[in-house]
């Protein structure tokens, strides 16, 4: 299968997993190495932000909070328009290893389709800008 | 995972992997759907040429054939696939090894330009 739907790595860390927790789940770790700053509200449901001095914004849902073991959230799959609905699960696992931290990353779901888009893509009807504005005329020559 | 979202990726990459249907589809893209006569008048490619490709094109389902004005045929680009290749695209496209290059960096202490 050729579709990577699943991202891994794992790197060991020598600083203990409630240091690394600190960095993954705080605006002040955050900010110190991924995003340029960050905001994050650290439940599930709440919401994180990263800004990038180059304008870019990171928005995450968080969804996984079992400190200091499994961080996890959701954000939306880069290279995608913004207001595209698909999201990947991003989840930070840290184990203790000798006295640092075995620390692995995985994302998921950059092969998932929603419905609408699945459907789209193989039953062969067609939707687009093209009829969206034939529905707009077909509206204002209603009124 | 459908077992058919990677036989829409590869179509759309095979479309694009040749350049006369690169052409084709930015055209459609940048300008709408066309007959391929309009396609024919716009760029430098005999409409025979255009025909063949529509008709690939329209076979794998990036484009779709409609009628269009004086019974000509019209082409509309199918947005679906591109967005199913976007995503395999996205997979390749994201680099974990920077941020967790800072991340180690960053716990040891280390400052790192981003």
């Amino acid at each position: 299968m050729g579709f990577p739907d699943r991202i891994e790595r794992t790197v060991q860390v020598a600083q203990p997993p409630v240091v690394v927790w600190a960095a993954l789940t705080t605006a002040e770790g955050l900010s110190a190495w991924f995003g340029n700053t960050a905001t994050i509200d650290l439940r599930p449901g709440g919401s994180a932000r990263m800004t990038w001095t180059g304008g870019e914004t990171a928005d995450m849902r968080v969804e996984r909070v079992e400190e200091p073991v499994v961080f996890g959230f959701t954000w939306h799959i880069y290279g995608l328009p913004e207001d595209d609905p698909r999201r990947t699960y991003v989840e930070f696992t840290l184990e203790p290893a000798e006295a640092g931290t075995q620390l692995t990353v995985v994302e998921t779901g950059f092969a998932q389709l929603p419905d609408d888009v699945y459907r789209k893509a193989f039953d062969g009807n067609t939707e687009g800008w093209a009829s969206e504005l034939g529905e707009l005329v077909a509206y204002l020559d209603a009124a | 995972m459908p077992p058919d979202i990677e036989a829409v990726a590869e179509q759309v990459f095979t479309a694009l992997a040749d350049p006369t249907r690169r052409a084709i589809l930015a055209a459609l893209a940048g300008r709408g759907p066309a007959t391929a006569t309009d396609l024919a008048g716009r760029l430098p490619i005999t409409r025979q040429a255009i025909a063949k490709h529509l008709a690939l094109l329209a076979e794998a389902g990036l484009v779709t054939a409609e009628p269009g004005e004086r019974r000509r045929i019209r082409y509309r680009l199918r947005s679906a696939p591109m967005q199913v290749a976007q995503q395999f695209l996205g997979a390749l496209a994201r680099d974990w090894e920077s941020p967790l290059d800072a991340l180690k960096d960053h716990l040891d202490g280390r400052k790192t330009p981003r």
